[in-house]
């Protein structure tokens, strides 16, 4: 094994996504490896079967054919326990899904409490750090509600992080925003990606893609059309379908 | 003039006395009260379990049975929903009395626990109607929360208990006391099965005083001041409910 290899944290063989009996085919062969340390950001146009593919990533969205390995287990495998390994891999949804009927602090200390089995002191102490990081240290014991779009978000980037996550897993954080509040959503992916996080990013915000990205990943159809760095994608794209998804969008 | 309303007032003294006071005939009637509210809180108590049961077994089919893995594990959740399906069909396509009388004359001819057998009907059926109750509140969570539970570990259960449960209880809960109000009024039919529930002890009044008015009058009105009681309390909580929210 080279050391390239070693680093591999998700390796994605052949995966396949069918819908009513194969009909629609949301993925089609898709082959990919995220590195540990990585930020991919995944483009395309709506119904390419971007957040299809990151739904595969975590099984939420379970594959009808090919295989995801997380961290060298096949977790594609029934007999495998999912949760152990969701665990270990965060999620940030378009539509944050913080927990309403749960305040800021316990939205954040439910999972590790209950399943990392850490004592309330400790859940709390590492939530107020992060609360501490994304400027709501004194939204602890708000209700979702009671806060903005791009607050809520925040915290639910905290909560994942919670987790002491290998991977973060970001669906579309900021299409469901005022976008005056896209930016402080953005600034925390962003300082979460120059601490070395793993992470994978569908979204339509080219200009983070480009600034943030290590590799963009660009899909259509189902299957993905092209990779490369922010700059061979962006700058010198090779497919005509990059060139005129790039034309739309830029 | 003094002397009509004298009389009309002395009138319905004597039926008074003689329908609740002579041969200590209120004691009747309070055993009817004491049963009616035993037999709506068991029964209530019932069909809320019953109700969670039957609406886990509904929503979890109807919310994944697309998704499942083909095998014996998903050919048994479809009998067990198929059987879930049929007993709300049938309890709630066939009138109560007849469940009761049914339950008492056929399935438990036997049994000469009367109390026992309406209190197993009147539970069976509240079951059903608390199981659409229960599975319309579950399908009322965003499949976000579902999800947002799932990723971040939380298995099946872990996520029903801590995340789906809580939201759904306080979205059903007013629906659910008007369901447990509605069967407070459905247990008057506990007589036909000899059970001395206040209806039945009022009509026991009735027969045996042949005046129709005060026992008749006086058990709907003890019905209504419950009803109201309960109503009451049901708008006393859903403004707690509504402070936590907003």
């Amino acid at each position: 094994m080279n050391a390239d290899q070693n680093n591999v944290i998700i390796k994605v063989e052949n995966l396949q996504k069918h819908f009513n009996g194969g009909d629609l085919k949301a993925l089609n062969g898709v082959n990919a490896e995220i590195h540990k340390g990585e930020v991919v950001v995944v483009i395309g146009p709506s119904g390419s079967g971007k957040s299809t593919f990151l739904r595969c990533l975590n099984l939420l969205e379970i594959p009808t054919g090919g295989t995801v390995t997380f961290e060298g287990v096949d977790i594609t495998d029934k007999k495998v326990n999912i949760n152990i390994h969701r665990q270990k891999m965060g999620m940030v949804f378009q539509q944050f899904n913080l927990f309403p009927h749960m305040t800021v602090l316990k939205n954040m200390t439910v999972a590790p409490t209950t399943l990392l089995k850490r004592s309330k002191e400790e859940a709390e102490k590492k939530a107020f750090e992060l609360l501490k990081r994304v400027n709501l240290f004194d939204r602890a014991t708000a209700y979702p509600h009671q806060l903005s779009g791009g607050q809520q978000q925040r915290i639910a980037i905290v909560r994942a992080l919670c987790m002491d996550p290998e991977v973060m897993l970001f669906d579309e954080p900021t299409s469901a925003l005022d976008p005056e509040m896209v930016g402080e959503v953005l600034d925390v992916m962003k300082s979460l990606a120059r601490e070395g996080m793993t992470m994978v990013v569908v979204t339509h915000e080219m200009g983070f893609a480009r600034e943030v990205a290590d590799r963009v990943i660009f899909m259509d159809e189902g299957v993905i059309v092209e990779e490369g760095t922010p700059d061979e994608i962006f700058n010198h794209p090779q497919q005509q379908r990059t060139k005129d998804f790039l034309n739309k969008v830029l | 003039m003094f002397n009509a309303i004298a009389e009309w007032f002395s009138g319905v003294k004597a039926e008074f006395v003689l329908n609740f006071i002579t041969k200590n005939r209120w004691k009747m009637m309070l055993t009817g009260v004491e049963n009616t509210l035993l037999i709506t809180f068991v029964a209530g108590m019932m069909g809320i379990a019953i109700g969670v049961v039957v609406a886990i077994i509904r929503s979890t089919w109807d919310k994944n049975q697309e998704v499942m893995r083909p095998g014996v594990g998903k050919f048994l959740y479809r009998i067990v929903n198929g059987i879930a399906k049929v007993y709300l069909t049938v309890i709630r396509g066939t009138p109560l009395v007849l469940q009761l009388l049914i339950m008492y004359f056929i399935i438990f001819a036997s049994s000469r626990n009367d109390m026992m057998i309406a209190i197993l009907a009147f539970g069976i059926n509240s079951g059903a109607y608390v199981a659409e109750i229960f599975r319309s509140g579950i399908m009322s969570i965003s499949k976000g929360q579902f999800e947002a539970g799932r990723s971040l570990g939380f298995n099946y259960v872990q996520t029903m208990i801590y995340i789906i449960t809580p939201q759904m209880i306080k979205n059903v809960l007013p629906t659910l006391l008007n369901e447990f109000i509605a069967l407070l009024k459905e247990t008057s039919v506990a007589g036909y099965v000899t059970v001395m529930d206040l209806t039945y002890a009022a009509s026991r009044i009735r027969a045996s005083t042949y005046s129709p008015f005060m026992p008749l009058v006086g058990s709907a009105a003890i019905y209504l001041a419950l009803v109201m009681f309960f109503t009451w309390l049901v708008g006393l909580l859903e403004r707690r409910l509504r402070k936590s929210e907003r």
